[in-house]
């Protein structure tokens, strides 16, 4: 496949690129999905094709086609030039690239087993299990499903890259719904889109959805008649791991993409109440928080051995001791920004995608706290876990999120379950009243297998470093 | 040469049929090309085509359902992998006891949302476009994107039922920016000819200079008007998770047929057919697009269905069946509103004291029942007192029942004019300005 690349990019330059790289790339799915006892959807996908992308003046030109031939490749090589042209009507200044020495090499993520070895009808009687038992425990509606993508990649650039990849990711989810005479109720296990990570069908055993499926429908039954969450306009507020990633993703990795600081998003996902000028001087959050972007962690889904413009993983800070020193960048972005390296953070969801700046493992280094130490010391407060809901201003500044189960907190003791928690707050004022964060122990690589971004829009896969952790004076509670 | 996806569907078929005689079959084949210019401060920074080439086959032997999905080559060599693959998951899978069979012949409307014009246009068309937006927004800053679309489709199914389509899509949607302010505009239309970049330019320049320099306003209840994008929105969360038939099978939609559920003012169908609309005219099961009445005059009058959720209901299906579909339910592509008669700037004229809001952002259900949704504007929004705009406002925070919203009683105007709108699911939707009576602000942009 090398070579197809190979031809792709030679018609770019031929055609008057003054840059260009291609990825031919190969995709594999399976996704199964039961509900209420029955396999609903078994749904099998091959993508493959050769994306091209070439650099004339201020804009990158991108051409895919759904054939891995070397006439098809060249054809997209010259035609991704033709686009790139076409841009010089409407010009900025022209695009750099900071440097990168050419990667020549191979990388594959850690299977432990293989999720195509697993047959079928096992997969689908845990599945049709796990719904039957939320069924049987209270549920009006159990859901439950698997997917797994099975990702070859070859790359090639006109620097002299030349890098392919093998990686797999697998995971599962579950969730029980309860349905009341006014509102609905919902838990979801582990997570409300499930547990994925660049690994194999052993992440699916190590998730136990058997084990906790008849836990997470009672759940969902009790919410129906718990009471609502109070309206607060200040308490001190204990997130789970779960919900933990999921306001690191919205709140800190979004924030951070240096695409969006610069203006590249601004129309569609938005900008970034971030200022380059206060890069490295800015206070984020707490001195408890420090925060990276690692796409070298094992198993998390965010990993890889090579960004899609070849460029090394490897970790960047992002946040520490609460100061905002780092970004996720590629090497156009880096160059415009005076960045001296690429932090490796492009990516594509497909051949046929242009590869953007996206979110690699962005988490939180952990403290030295627990969740039942953060409990013990809160005389008056609210734990809440497991998103539900999760909406965020166009500056990632001003968010809203909603949790799926909340507990009161009184005198250092978890007490009544709440229905419909949710909490609002703007970003670093949240992030500076964190004072209590979860353990090694406790840390866990939460994966995100839909951010959404970019025109077309593409579907990323993030991973999320989390711990619990205790915010002070958080506003909760808010109703319609 | 691009492959006639007519043929590709029949050889998908025979394929299925010479490997499993008695097997039920559909299988829907899309080529085309897919073009989008974006620009950014002010300069076209990423601009891409490609050429697509999708399968979605789905098989059923005695009640064992599969999909499968290609976005590849269609050489003989992959198509039979494609047809094997299908068999042997449906093989190993339960039987599906709600396997509702392939659609029955029956012909599609006679309607087509085809433009020669943007099936053809090149880079160099889309970046005149932008060329005319940049240059109308005379010096603010801008963003947005260029977009066009064109799609040959074909549908086969082992019933027998042969169908072919095509399509056209042309929009441009961008803001322009001041240091405090944003300001959108947006059209989309079947034809490339219709994109007035500097009309939609300019209407974008204009809200960002009228919303410069924004004040607070305390959060609380309202009166709204909304523009297109907003009442778009509200119209994604009512159909997801209301007159989706699977939503009402499972006991979890508001939907109540025949109750006045909405304000007598308020009438929605699905209708691909619309002479202003865009998309095809059949869905992924086959099934021909027909109009669908799903509100008349706030009265709740059908669910939407797939083949699937309608053998549940004892009815037939809508045509509203997409990719995925086993998962979401019953989706419409083409919600056509209907319009009201006041001129869109009637409506602020009968407001006593309210807000104008351009668009919504970042919108989540928090319950899919009482449809309490919360969500920011965006891109503009003003206060309006005695029918007069008086200054633009920082971004709100919203937590409102879409239902309540428009609820009988709630709604206070509708205008004339109407916009597509793309939704969610390939989903184009046809929806005017609407005066509601009440919208819940629960927070302004400093929390």
């Amino acid at each position: 496949m090398y070579d197809v690349a190979a031809a792709a990019v030679e018609a770019a330059l031929a055609a008057g690129a003054r840059y260009a790289d291609a990825r031919v790339m190969e995709l594999r799915t399976e996704a199964m999905v039961a509900r209420n006892g029955v396999v609903e959807a078994l749904d099998h996908e091959e993508r493959a094709g050769v994306g091209v992308r070439a650099l004339i003046g201020s804009s990158w030109g991108f051409f895919a086609v759904a054939d891995v031939g070397t006439v098809a490749a060249r054809r997209a090589g010259h035609q991704a030039a033709a686009v790139a042209r076409a841009s010089t009507r409407v010009a900025g200044a022209d695009i750099e690239l900071v440097p990168e020495a050419p990667s020549v090499g191979s990388w594959s993520s850690d299977v432990r087993e293989d999720p195509w070895s697993v047959g079928l009808a096992e997969k689908g009687d845990l599945l049709v299990g796990v719904t039957q038992a939320m069924r049987d425990n209270g549920a009006d509606l159990a859901e439950a499903g698997h997917r797994v993508w099975d990702t070859r990649k070859w790359f090639v650039s006109s620097e002299g890259a030349r890098v392919d990849q093998h990686i797999v990711e697998t995971g599962a989810a579950m969730n029980a719904t309860a349905i009341g005479e006014r509102e609905t109720q919902r838990r979801g296990y582990p997570g409300i889109r499930g547990q994925y990570g660049t690994r194999g069908w052993e992440l699916v055993r190590e998730l136990d959805l058997p084990g906790n499926a008849a836990r997470i429908a009672e759940e969902a039954r009790a919410l129906l008649t718990a009471d609502e969450c109070p309206s607060l306009d200040a308490t001190d507020l204990i997130l789970g791991s779960e919900q933990m990633g999921l306001q690191i993703h919205e709140s800190v990795g979004h924030a951070v993409e240096l695409d969006r600081i610069l203006g590249w998003e601004a129309a569609f996902a938005g900008t970034s109440w971030l200022d380059l000028g206060q890069l490295g001087s800015l206070r984020f959050g707490s001195e408890l928080m420090n925060v990276t972007a690692d796409a070298t962690l094992p198993g998390a889904l965010g990993s890889f051995g090579f960004d899609d413009e070849g460029t090394p993983a490897h970790p960047v800070d992002i946040v520490r001791d609460g100061l905002w020193v780092g970004t996720l960048s590629g090497r156009d972005s880096a160059a415009l920004a005076g960045i001296e390296r690429s932090g490796g953070a492009i990516r594509a969801d497909g051949f046929n995608r242009i590869p953007m700046v996206r979110m690699t493992n962005v988490g939180l280094l952990p403290g030295t706290d627990s969740l039942e130490s953060m409990i013990a010391a809160t005389d008056d407060g609210i734990l809440m876990d497991t998103n539900r809901s999760w909406s965020i201003d166009d500056k990632r500044l001003n968010f809203q999120f909603g949790c799926e189960i909340g507990w009161e907190i009184k005198g250092g003791k978890r007490g009544r379950m709440l229905r419909n928690p949710t909490y609002t707050a703007i970003s670093p004022q949240f992030w500076g009243s964190m004072d209590m964060l979860g353990n090694r122990d406790e840390w866990r690589f939460w994966g995100t297998p839909n951010c959404g971004k970019g025109q077309p829009q593409q579907i990323g896969h993030t991973g999320h470093p989390a711990v619990p952790a205790r915010f002070r004076g958080i506003r909760v509670g808010v109703r319609g | 040469m691009t492959p006639d996806p007519q043929e590709t569907a029949d050889r998908i078929i025979a394929l299925v049929r010479a490997k499993a005689a008695g097997a039920e079959a559909e299988v829907t084949v899309r080529h085309g090309t897919e073009a989008l210019t974006r620009f950014a401060n002010s300069f076209i920074h990423q601009n891409v085509a490609e050429e697509t080439s999708h399968v979605v086959l789905r098989v059923a032997e005695d009640g064992h359902v599969a999909f499968a999905r290609l976005d590849g080559p269609t050489d003989n060599g992959t198509l039979t992998r494609l047809v094997d693959g299908a068999l042997e998951s449906a093989r190993v899978r339960p039987v599906d006891p709600d396997w509702p069979g392939v659609a029955p012949v029956a012909a599609a409307t006679n309607v087509e949302h085809w433009n020669e014009a943007t099936a053809a246009a090149t880079p160099d068309d889309r970046a005149r476009v932008v060329a005319a937006f940049v240059a109308a927004a005379a010096g603010l800053e801008t963003a947005g994107a260029c977009s066009t679309t064109e799609t040959v489709a074909a549908f086969a199914n082992t019933a027998g039922q042969r169908l072919v389509g095509r399509s056209t899509i042309a929009s441009l949607d961008g803001i322009a920016r001041t240091s405090d302010s944003d300001g959108s505009g947006r059209f989309a239309s079947p034809s490339i000819a219709d994109l007035d970049g500097s009309l939609v330019g300019g209407r974008a320049a204009a809200k960002a200079r009228e919303s410069q320099h924004p004040t607070d306003l305390d959060p609380g209840r309202y009166e709204v008007v909304l523009e297109p994008q907003c009442v778009e929105n509200l119209l994604q969360f009512l159909f997801v998770y209301g007159f989706n038939g699977r939503t009402v099978e499972e006991g979890r939609s508001f939907v109540r047929l025949g109750e006045q559920q909405f304000d007598p003012a308020i009438s929605l169908r699905d209708d691909a057919t619309d002479a202003e609309t865009v998309g095809l005219l059949f869905d992924i099961e086959g099934t021909p697009k027909r109009r669908v009445d799903v509100v008349v005059d706030g009265v709740t009058s059908a669910a939407l269905h797939t083949r699937r959720t309608a053998a549940k209901a004892g009815t037939e299906s809508t045509s509203c069946a997409v990719e995925d579909g086993d998962i979401w339910g019953a989706l419409p592509q083409n919600v056509v509103f209907a319009a009201g008669d006041r001129a869109e700037g009637d409506l602020v004229a009968g407001v006593e004291r309210g807000l104008l809001v351009t668009d919504f952002w970042y919108t989540r259900i928090l319950d899919p029942r009482t449809q309490v949704v919360t969500g920011l504007t965006r891109n503009g929004v003003w206060l309006i007192e005695d029918g007069r705009v008086m200054r633009p406002i920082r971004n709100l925070r919203f937590t409102q029942s879409y239902i309540e919203a428009m609820a009988p009683g709630a709604v206070r105007g509708i205008s004339r004019e109407r916009a597509l709108i793309p939704g969610g699911f390939e989903g184009i939707h046809l929806v005017p300005s609407l005066h509601v009576t009440s919208w819940n602000f629960t927070g302004g942009a400093k929390g």
